[in-house]
């Protein structure tokens, strides 16, 4: 047990409570960004100008049209830049680009004195292009030899060598889809010039301090000139870590031309056509395992399909190879990774951050060895499992290995595994138009940011003369619950009711300096933070306290809004008491936290190191039934068990798994990006592009029965009072709905059959690979089924 | 224009949380979310501005005909506030409030039903409205989980929260939430139930943007469009909303037919069943209650109960979109469609109605008062709508089935088909190889395999051309094996 991770008697954190803001959203009180919008009513509205065109040359701008309409007020175009155009931090993304480089991207913004009159500004500003090659696919980009940034490799032992020695070689191509963030707000700023002539700005981003420098450079002022607020969010989930910016700096260009507020709010539209996704990859690999099912060697090579500009890829690229192993020791590796470059949207952080895409492909290699190996998947999987001692391909040790076996016994017995599989069996046997599945799959999930300098954070905390206290600290809340444990750890801190501590939104005025609210790493990093603000603070009342008391300040302990001493039994004093007296001997009542993670280290070249604090871990059993006459499937039963360290927040907790989980099941079953590949006038247009064409989960989509546990008896030294992070991990119990379908699949073809699964799986291609497993002779094939398939033959499958 | 001068030009008022509220300075086509927004009202949210998410959803006071009103949660985003002229609004924040929170909200809080809070205004009303429903009742056995009838033991009925999307929680405690609400408490939403709700004023609004009329009569409303033949027609406005949203649309004139008795009526005879074009789906579904099973099955899967508090059947065939979940079921019930202008009504197969993509014979002047179903009906029929999300997607291929079995022979087969051509169709060959015919497995082999060459589908980001034809054939071989004598025997 270390000072961070031990918990004082009767401490706040780890219970259930509702999130902070829950009696706001359910009255429709909670406030965002776009409806403080609503209380600047001069704001002006920005509208975007989009491209038509996948790629383009912009040959002149016409805006004499436009600014004829009544309510147009300016155009901005990169004239209006007083710094550097550009929006990212490679600079390779300009804010106001002279080439477009995909379709939808945003060439000029109107601003309007209302919506409406800025939209048909924007319709009537006349571009003149000159369309240019467009590369859309991945595969295309492949072919091109178009890639952009680092490409990086993992190795380890001697891969090909190990390869060519193995019993059994399965080798593939596995190419899976990116997903949209789909967060229920879309992206929105607001900015302003107050009476000093500071910039301030409402952003709805996951990291105010880098829309701060990105609004900094842009308006060639220095960063102390700019302030930025994220009130909350109405979801992010990566998605606002850098995309978020741009907008922000519209909004701030905008108000300093015109002198008003200006408002920029995403349409879901402009959202989905504008900003980045979660990466697609195409990946081809080589597998081999020794005859009883040792995976002994992997080769692969990872495209990340990038988009037209850099953004997070490389570090994206970077924890998808940190991630190709999941909870499997492979003692010998090779893997390339690289990203590609095309006319798209700039993809981006989504919750996971690569490490979904690289556990994806090992599990998918999991799924397809198994029958070939004639083992059941999950012997397989818990055969390769990382035993303690045994290191990552990148060089860290897994510490606590025997958890990944603790979780996985655990959701076997939780789900009664053993006896649902002779059920499903006997189901299947049974019927032969609708069949069942049960899989169980791992997950390893590394946390702390692998760029060692973003694990760091800072907090402010008031105690006011009245014993109220106030916290400020350097991350956002997108709803997963970061501020709600905040003020936890502040109250376990200070002693004192979790009604006694008060939250102020996160702004750069008030924290500088701070990483994004990304990385699963919010509650490590200002927890760590906040308490040891509240601890300086503890310090300081105790010596106080210790002589009102008649103690020393060593043995002064603060419990609940009470202060007593060791071994006095007669007096106890309140918070408040102890507070106003150090006030009047003029004892500093406020403090500035700090936190950074220890013993972080990461050579981005080599790509080896310890980049992880901890591995954060869990198992998923799920359970579902297809129906073979349309390949629709429903999940009947899901059964986690998760390790979050010692809960902070059971409540909070549990919704980040199921929420993860249910996320995880929308990328690999049904949220199904398609891009128009043709050659046809609308190359490069999104095609699902609005919630009635791009379907995230709904109520549909909920297990039937779902059972989530958290591990008992977690304590994680490495973190504030024992905890683990929680916001990332969970997405990738979700593979078990995925191998659950493969699982159901297979019981249409014979024994030893690998089933092929496209991602996501969407009931067309379970359909589909429902039809491979017939065609393959499958058992009792129902003769109307015969007939169809010989009239519609199988399409060539990868 | 004479129908100005006929017309008392007062500005609208809406009651809203239990307020008085003047129109003011919006927009014809300000929709009701804009409207509150600009109205200190920023509980509701914009998520998709196409009816698909929820988060706009406020509660409406409609008739239940029966003589008391039903709050209905209806997509805010969809709807002109003009259109609402008159009626009384609930939205999250008349509720409760943080302080004294609705049964629902302290259930939502209590739960962990809000993480992002962004959609949670909009799950509140929708989850108040069915809080309140009047023949919400306790279920008296244990609820059987069948695959379109979602319903906790306190009768709470999970598709009343289909249109409503979260990204964060993965709904199970929602779910919750919904299942350990008790009845509705006594209190002044719950007596407002027993009187009718509020009638609607002829409502004529004049803004630079353009002009919005509510015709309360169906003379008025013909004769409007008579003068103003390319006036815009809305009931529900669940599509014009998303042209106005997405694609920006304005209209010089806009015209509500919803509230005229001859198309917001259910009628019964021994021959037929007439059903008023501008009726909501959802109160369809009510006055039903089973009487034509076809539209019992498909009334669940048409878009979300969100969508179906305000959608018709005339605004499903008006549009004349090959993809509409109603066509296909309509056709096979043989229904007939009745057209009126000013100059008269005209009755024919709603299987002459479609022309071609978005073409119908509806002429200029012209609109659908109603559908008639004929009776008798078919004694075996199904809907099968085949799409990526189970609740709430739009159809790659809906095919509907009325077949009548008499002594184990096909003596009539009707079959409608969406989603696989330019507009809905019949499958006529498929129809003439089954009439006449056992059924038996041989005969739906055999047409299976000719009702997969019906229509031309084409492949989208829906599905491929193979996938929908495909279908075609599987849908019919599901229906015969859930309705074979084999599956009886079981």
């Amino acid at each position: 047990m270390s000072d961070l991770s031990r918990r004082p008697n009767a401490p706040i954190v780890g219970e259930s409570v509702a999130h902070e803001s829950a009696r706001l959203h359910v009255t429709g009180q909670a406030l965002y960004t776009d409806d403080l919008a609503q209380r600047a009513p001069d704001a002006l509205t920005a509208w975007p100008v989009q491209s038509p065109h996948a790629h383009a040359r912009v040959l002149s701008i016409d805006i004499s049209n436009a600014m004829a309409l009544p309510g147009v007020v300016r155009i901005l175009t990169a004239d209006d830049v007083p710094g550097v155009n550009d929006a990212g931090i490679k600079h390779d993304e300009p804010l106001f680009p002279s080439e477009a480089m995909f379709y939808g991207h945003a060439i000029v913004w109107v601003l309007g004195e209302t919506q409406d009159a800025a939209r048909a500004g924007a319709a009537a500003v006349v571009i003149d292009y000159e369309p240019l090659p467009s590369i859309i696919s991945v595969t295309e980009a492949i072919e091109a030899h178009s890639f952009q940034g680092m490409a990086r490799t993992i190795s380890r032992g001697n891969a090909d060598q190990a390869l060519a020695d193995a019993d059994v070689i399965v080798s593939g191509v596995t190419e899976f889809s990116g997903q949209e963030h789909f967060y229920l707000e879309t992206h929105a700023a607001l900015a302003m010039v107050d009476e000093g002539g500071q910039i301030f700005i409402q952003s709805s981003t996951q990291h105010p301090s880098e829309a701060q420098e990105i609004v900094s450079h842009v308006l060639n002022r220095p960063s102390h000139e700019i302030t930025v607020q994220s009130l909350r969010m109405g979801g992010a989930f990566g998605g606002k870590e850098m995309q978020s910016h741009g907008f922000a700096a519209i909004a701030a260009i905008g108000t300093l031309v015109t002198g008003k507020p200006v408002r920029l709010r995403l349409n879901r539209t402009l959202d989905m056509t504008m900003t980045g996704k979660r990466h697609g990859f195409h990946t081809t690999w080589n597998a081999g395992f020794s005859s009883d099912g040792r995976l002994l060697a992997l080769t692969a090579t990872l495209t990340a399909d990038g988009g037209w500009c850099l953004d997070m890829s490389e570090a994206v690229l970077g924890r998808a190879l940190c991630h190709i192993d999941n909870a499997y020791f492979i003692p010998n590796v090779h893997v390339d990774g690289r990203i590609s470059k095309s006319n798209k949207t700039s993809q981006t952080a989504f919750r996971g951050f690569g490490g979904p895409q690289g556990m994806l492909m090992i599990e998918d290699i999991m799924g397809r060895s198994a029958p070939v190996l004639g083992m059941r998947p999950e012997d397989l999987r818990k055969k390769n499992f990382y035993r303690d001692g045994e290191t990552t391909p990148y060089g860290m040790p897994v510490r606590h290995a025997h958890r990944i076996t603790d979780l996985w016994e655990g959701a076997l017995r939780n789900s009664g595994f053993v006896q649902r599989r002779k059920e499903v069996d006997t189901f299947n046997e049974q019927n032969h138009d609708v069949k069942r599945g049960l899989a169980i799959t791992p997950v390893k999930f590394g946390i702390s940011f692998n760029l060692v300098a973003f694990n760091q954070a800072g907090a402010l905390v008031h105690v006011y003369k009245d014993g109220s206290v106030l916290i400020s600290h350097g991350g956002t809340e997108m709803g997963q619950g970061l501020h709600t444990k905040m003020l936890q750890v502040a109250a376990t801190a200070l002693g004192v009711p979790l009604s006694s501590v008060k939250l102020a939104p996160t702004r750069t005025d008030k924290v500088p300096n701070t990483s994004a609210t990304a990385a699963s790493s919010g509650t490590d990093l200002n927890g760590g933070a906040v308490k040891n603000a509240c601890e300086q603070i503890i310090e300081r009342i105790s010596a106080v306290a210790g002589g009102m008391l008649g103690v020393s300040g060593k043995d002064v302990r603060f419990s609940n809004g009470q202060v007593t001493g060791l071994g006095v039994r007669d007096k106890s004093l309140s918070f408040a008491e102890v507070v106003l007296r150090a006030y009047m001997q003029r004892v500093q009542l406020w403090a500035a936290g700090f936190y950074r993670t220890e013993g972080l280290h990461w050579n981005a070249d080599l790509m080896q190191g310890e980049p992880f604090k901890y591995f954060a871990c869990g198992a998923a059993v799920t359970e579902v039934e297809i129906d073979s006459f349309t390949g629709a499937y429903k999940t009947r039963r899901v059964d986690i068990v998760h390790d979050a360290g010692d809960s902070l927040s059971p409540m909070i907790d549990i919704g980040q798994i199921e929420g993860g989980y249910v996320q995880g099941v929308g990328w690999l079953t049904l949220e199904d990006l398609r891009w128009d590949e043709s050659d046809g006038p609308h190359r490069g247009r999104l095609l699902t592009q609005s919630a009635s064409t791009y379907k995230i989960p709904s109520f549909s989509e909920m297990p039937e029965v779902f059972n989530v546990h958290l591990l008992d008896q977690a304590e994680e030294e490495g973190a504030v009072y024992g905890s683990k992070a929680v916001g990332e991990p969970p997405f990738m119990l979700a593979f078990s709905v995925r191998e659950a379908i493969r699982d159901a699949v297979s019981s249409f073809a014979p024994e030893g059959y690998s089933v092929l699964l496209a991602s996501p799986a969407t009931p067309e291609e379970v359909f589909w690979s429902i039809q491979d497993a017939r065609d393959a002779g499958g058992t009792s094939v129902d003769d109307l089924a015969q007939s169809l398939r010989a009239n519609y033959p199988s399409p060539a499958r990868p | 224009m004479t129908t100005s001068e006929s017309r008392v030009n007062v500005e609208p008022t809406f009651t809203i949380n239990g307020s008085e509220h003047p129109f003011g300075p919006a927009t014809s086509h300000a929709t009701a979310l804009e409207w509150l927004r600009d109205n200190r009202l920023a509980g509701a949210k914009e998520g998709c501005a196409e009816g698909e998410c929820g988060a706009c959803a406020v509660l409406v006071a409609q008739t239940d005909r029966e003589g008391g009103t039903s709050w209905t949660a209806v997509n805010s985003c969809l709807v002109p506030m003009a259109a609402l002229d008159g009626q009384e609004l609930v939205t999250s924040e008349g509720l409760g409030t943080p302080e004294e929170l609705h049964p629902v909200q302290k259930a939502m809080a209590a739960a962990g039903g809000s993480q992002c809070g962004y959609c949670t205004p909009g799950f509140i009303c929708s989850m108040a409205g069915e809080y309140y429903r009047s023949d919400r009742k306790p279920a008296e056995t244990e609820p059987s989980p069948c695959e379109h009838g979602e319903v906790g033991e306190n009768g709470f009925d999970l598709h009343s929260l289909s249109g409503n999307l979260c990204r964060c929680t993965g709904y199970r405690p929602i779910r919750d939430a919904a299942y350990s609400l008790g009845p509705a408490d006594v209190d002044s939403m719950k007596d407002r139930l027993q009187s009718p709700p509020p009638s609607y004023p002829s409502t004529d609004l004049f803004r630079t943007d353009g002009r919005f009329i509510r015709a309360t009569t169906l003379v008025e409303a013909t004769e409007l469009l008579a003068e103003n033949p390319t006036a815009v027609l809305v009931a529900g406005s669940t599509d014009w909303g998303v042209e106005v949203n997405l694609r920006a649309r304005r209209a010089p004139l806009v015209i509500a037919i919803d509230r005229i008795p001859e198309l917001d009526s259910i009628s019964f005879s021994d021959n037929e069943v007439e059903i008023g074009a501008a009726t909501p789906l959802s109160e369809i579904e009510r006055v039903l209650d089973g009487r034509i099973p076809l539209l019992q099955q498909l009334i669940p899967q048409f878009a979300s109960r969100l969508i179906r508090n305000r959608a018709t059947l005339g605004g499903n065939l008006g549009t004349g979109s090959p993809i509409g979940d109603s066509p296909p079921a309509l056709l096979s019930l043989e229904a007939q469609i009745v057209l009126v202008s000013a100059k008269g009504e005209r009755v024919l197969p709603l299987s002459e109605y479609f022309t071609g993509y978005r073409a119908t014979v509806k002429r200029q002047g012209e609109l659908i008062k109603s559908l008639r179903i004929p009776l008798p009906l078919s004694n075996l029929s199904a809907f099968h709508k085949i799409a990526k999300r189970r609740f709430d997607d739009i159809s790659s291929v809906a095919v509907a089935f009325s077949f009548q079995i008499d002594d184990a022979v096909i003596s009539k087969a009707v079959i409608g088909l969406g989603g696989v051509a330019a507009t809905p169709l019949r499958a006529y060959a498929t129809e003439q190889t089954l009439v006449g015919q056992p059924w038996t497995r041989e005969t739906i082999r055999r047409a299976a395999t000719v009702l997969a060459t019906e229509g031309t589908p084409m492949s989208d980001h829906r599905a491929s051309s193979r996938y929908r034809s495909i279908m075609l054939s599987s849908a019919l071989i599901k229906f015969y094996s859930q309705n074979s004598p084999e599956q009886e025997r079981k």
